[in-house]
């Protein structure tokens, strides 16, 4: 029997690779330095602030957002990193979730709110997500070198890419959950669209909204450590040499570091949906009402 | 002119729905279509007018249009065909950006869950029509506020509506409708998600301040009894039709078809209201301290053709006619015990209208309402039980209701 002529797709993937390096090589550049920058001011910006008020700052957002024991559980992670020699490759590390969790937010939100209000959108937008999310990781860095050589940017681009599903799906999904008679009601009163947007269907999504922000973040964090293997920087570089140099107890100082800043990134931005409710406006509030209860009886 | 104009309102769920209409104008049926052409017909050649100042109530069975035909009304949903006219305006004919003008002056929705919004506050919600045509902040939380007191929820500003209990909720969001100041008030359903007592609290509550405002309601219902205390005219819906429009009474007394009547049988009032519940004030007169004279006075002044007679203690004797009573003067004799009549029908306090109405087949006076102690506590007209069983009440309708 003859086999089936094998189609050439991975070949055709590369011709086109090549056509863009060759042809949209000033595009890529720019957007390379860009990056770089990005991530460069944002790191600087952190390495201002001192070590310990760093601590005090994050230990605070913890008790702030949490309670006692996440704001204790950062103070000794963080000065454990601290500790350990690995502050800087932390601060760079954050530094790049940032960049990448800011631009998946640019893009990734108007996304989100597109597929909403569009099932013709939806349609399209979603096999695109699902190609973005199921692809392995690794696959990215290749074209992603590919179009911005070695180093922190293809990293970062990489990592938009895996980690923006997430905050798209959940901010459509947000919106599609506000109840259709809210919904109704608000176009009954004569809003706008987005009056509509802004003024319910938005703030009733906010907590599906942050859960999407939340997987953005890990899957952010996770990508660049991984993309340390076309050279980024940051703590995923601490643990590659680890491996590159068998050293166990580098790699695991790396590791923990990873550990504990996922922790501590995932807590807070698990609880700051949960936290609207307790903020200080309603809190006072709340005493108010009881001030006034007493008072009337 | 009339403040709502229907007609000729279809509304055709499917992909082509333009293509239904001539099938229906052939007389196919909704189920038919659905089979054969997988289109649903939502509301089919629907004409009505609603006058200014008047409550229009919608019934019918689920699915049957209403609040397809309602949403029509302000466009939530587009009609397939037909014009809508609001102040003699056609709406169909606007463009997105009168139409929300329309809808921010014009027409006020209330939803049957409430459909508040659960980040802001109660003042907020009744707010929000304000804020959404702009208005300041200061003006329109005053103007909720007031609203707010209207709807008897002084004091609850600051509260989120999930911490409401349902009535209360649905307050809020008739505080929001009375907002904007809408003269037109569509009402899908807005009582059905509350229990009986709250119901019922919030009917009359709906007819004093319909009382005070005149605005024009179009009110959806499943429930006859609240259509009856609620509704100037009821329209029947049946598979996207109109089938009888009218006042209470003619649709109690001609039910256009089977499908109507089977709808105002299935209250069944008769069963559940009770004698206490319709009865009049017991007009009477005590022996000891009456005679004749002042028997045909008192009928005289009621303009009634008898009148029950009772002892002291309000025990019941027995009836006298304005026959008898003038016969009595003419003949110059005054003892009034020899005219009383104790051949008269009584029901205790808890009696049903089905048992009432029998007795009116052996007496042609009123029916006498007596406690346990044979004490006339009130009286029962004929008349009474129309009333009774449309929805009027007597004067303790309250408490039984
Ligand atoms: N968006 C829609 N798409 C398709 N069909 C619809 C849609 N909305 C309503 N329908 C259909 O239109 C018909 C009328 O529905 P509608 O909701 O107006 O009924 P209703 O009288 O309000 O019923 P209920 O008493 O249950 O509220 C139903 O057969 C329903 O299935
Ligand atoms: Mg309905």
């Amino acid at each position: 029997m003859q086999p089936i002529a094998r189609l050439p797709l991975g070949e055709y993937i590369e011709i086109g690779v090549k056509w863009m390096t060759n042809n949209l090589a000033g595009f890529f550049t720019g957007i390379r330095e860009g990056l770089a920058n990005l991530v460069g001011i944002l790191g600087d910006l952190l390495y201002l602030i001192p070590v310990p008020l760093f601590i005090i700052i994050v230990a605070a957002l913890s008790w702030w957002v949490s309670g006692k024991n996440l704001a204790i559980f950062s103070v000794i992670g963080l000065y454990l990193i601290y500790n350990l020699q690995l502050w800087d490759k932390t601060v760079l590390t954050l530094s790049m979730v940032t960049t990448a969790t800011l631009i998946a937010l640019v893009v990734g939100l108007p996304s989100g709110i597109l597929m909403s209000k569009s099932n013709t959108a939806d349609k399209i937008i979603r096999p695109i997500l699902d190609f973005m999310q199921t692809m392995p990781a690794f696959v990215y860095l290749i074209p992603a070198v590919y179009f911005f050589d070695l180093g922190t940017p293809p990293g970062v681009v990489a990592t938009i890419i895996f980690a923006m599903p997430p905050i798209v799906r959940l901010t459509n999904l947000g919106i599609r959950q506000v109840p259709e008679d809210v919904v109704e009601a608000t176009k009954s009163f004569g809003a706008t669209p987005s009056q509509l947007l802004f003024k319910v269907q938005i703030p009733l999504a906010i907590p599906t909204i942050m859960a999407g922000l939340n997987q953005t973040i890990m899957l952010s964090l996770s990508m660049v450590v991984i993309s340390a293997m076309i050279g980024a920087d940051g703590l995923g570089k601490v643990v590659y040499e680890g491996i590159g140099q068998m050293n166990v107890g580098k790699g695991f100082e790396g590791g923990l570091a990873v550990v504990i800043v996922a922790m501590l990134l995932d807590r807070i931005t698990q609880c700051i949906g949960a936290v609207q409710k307790k903020s200080g406006k309603v809190f006072i509030q709340q005493l108010r009402d009881k001030h006034s209860q007493n008072k009337s009886i | 002119m009339p403040k709502v104009e229907v007609e000729n309102v279809y509304k055709i769920f499917g992909p082509s729905p333009k293509q239904i209409i001539p099938l229906l104008e052939q007389g196919e049926d909704k189920t038919k279509i659905l089979k054969k052409y997988k289109h649903t017909v939502g509301v089919n050649r629907t004409s009505f007018t609603v006058e200014e100042g008047e409550v229009f109530v919608i019934m019918g069975l689920s699915g049957s249009g209403k609040s397809t035909l309602i949403r029509c009304i302000n466009r939530l949903i587009e009609p397939t065909s037909g014009r809508i006219l609001i102040d003699g305006q056609d709406i169909t004919a606007l463009s997105s950006a009168q139409l929300r003008e329309i809808r921010r002056k014009k027409i006020a929705m209330v939803f049957q869950n409430f459909a508040l919004l659960p980040h802001k506050t109660v003042l907020d919600n009744v707010a929000f029509g304000l804020e959404i045509q702009r208005t300041n902040i200061e003006e329109r939380r005053r103007k909720a506020k007031e609203m707010l007191e209207i709807v008897g929820l002084n004091g609850y500003d600051a509260a989120k509506p999930s911490e409401l209990s349902g009535g209360m909720q649905q307050r809020v969001g008739l505080a929001r409708a009375l907002a904007t100041e809408a003269d037109i008030l569509l009402m899908d359903e807005a009582f059905s998600a509350l229990d009986p007592l709250i119901r019922k609290d919030m009917q009359n509550e709906l007819l004093s301040l319909q009382q005070k405002m005149h605005k024009t309601i179009i009110f959806i219902t499943h429930d006859l009894d609240e259509a009856l205390k609620l509704g100037d005219r009821i329209a029947i819906m049946k598979d996207g039709n109109i089938v009888q429009i009218g006042i209470a009474e003619e649709i109690l007394q001609n039910p256009a078809d089977d499908y109507v009547r089977e709808f105002t049988q299935d209250v069944n009032r008769a069963r559940i209201i009770t004698a206490s519940a319709i009865m009049r004030d017991a007009e009477s007169i005590v022996l000891e301290k009456s005679g004749v004279l002042i028997a045909a006075r008192k009928m005289k002044e009621l303009g009634i053709s008898s009148l029950f007679v009772t002892k002291k203690s309000g025990e019941l004797l027995g009836i006298v006619t304005i026959e008898n009573v003038s016969s009595m003067i003419r003949q110059r004799k005054e003892d009034l015990e020899t005219i009383i009549d104790k051949n008269i029908e009584t029901v205790g306090l808890d009696a049903s209208i089905d048992e009432i109405i029998p007795l009116f087949l052996n007496t042609k006076y009123p029916v006498a309402v007596l406690d346990e102690d044979n004490k006339l506590k009130g009286i029962i007209f004929k008349s009474t039980i129309l009333a009774g069983i449309a929805g009027e009440g007597g004067n303790n309708d309250a408490t039984h209701c």
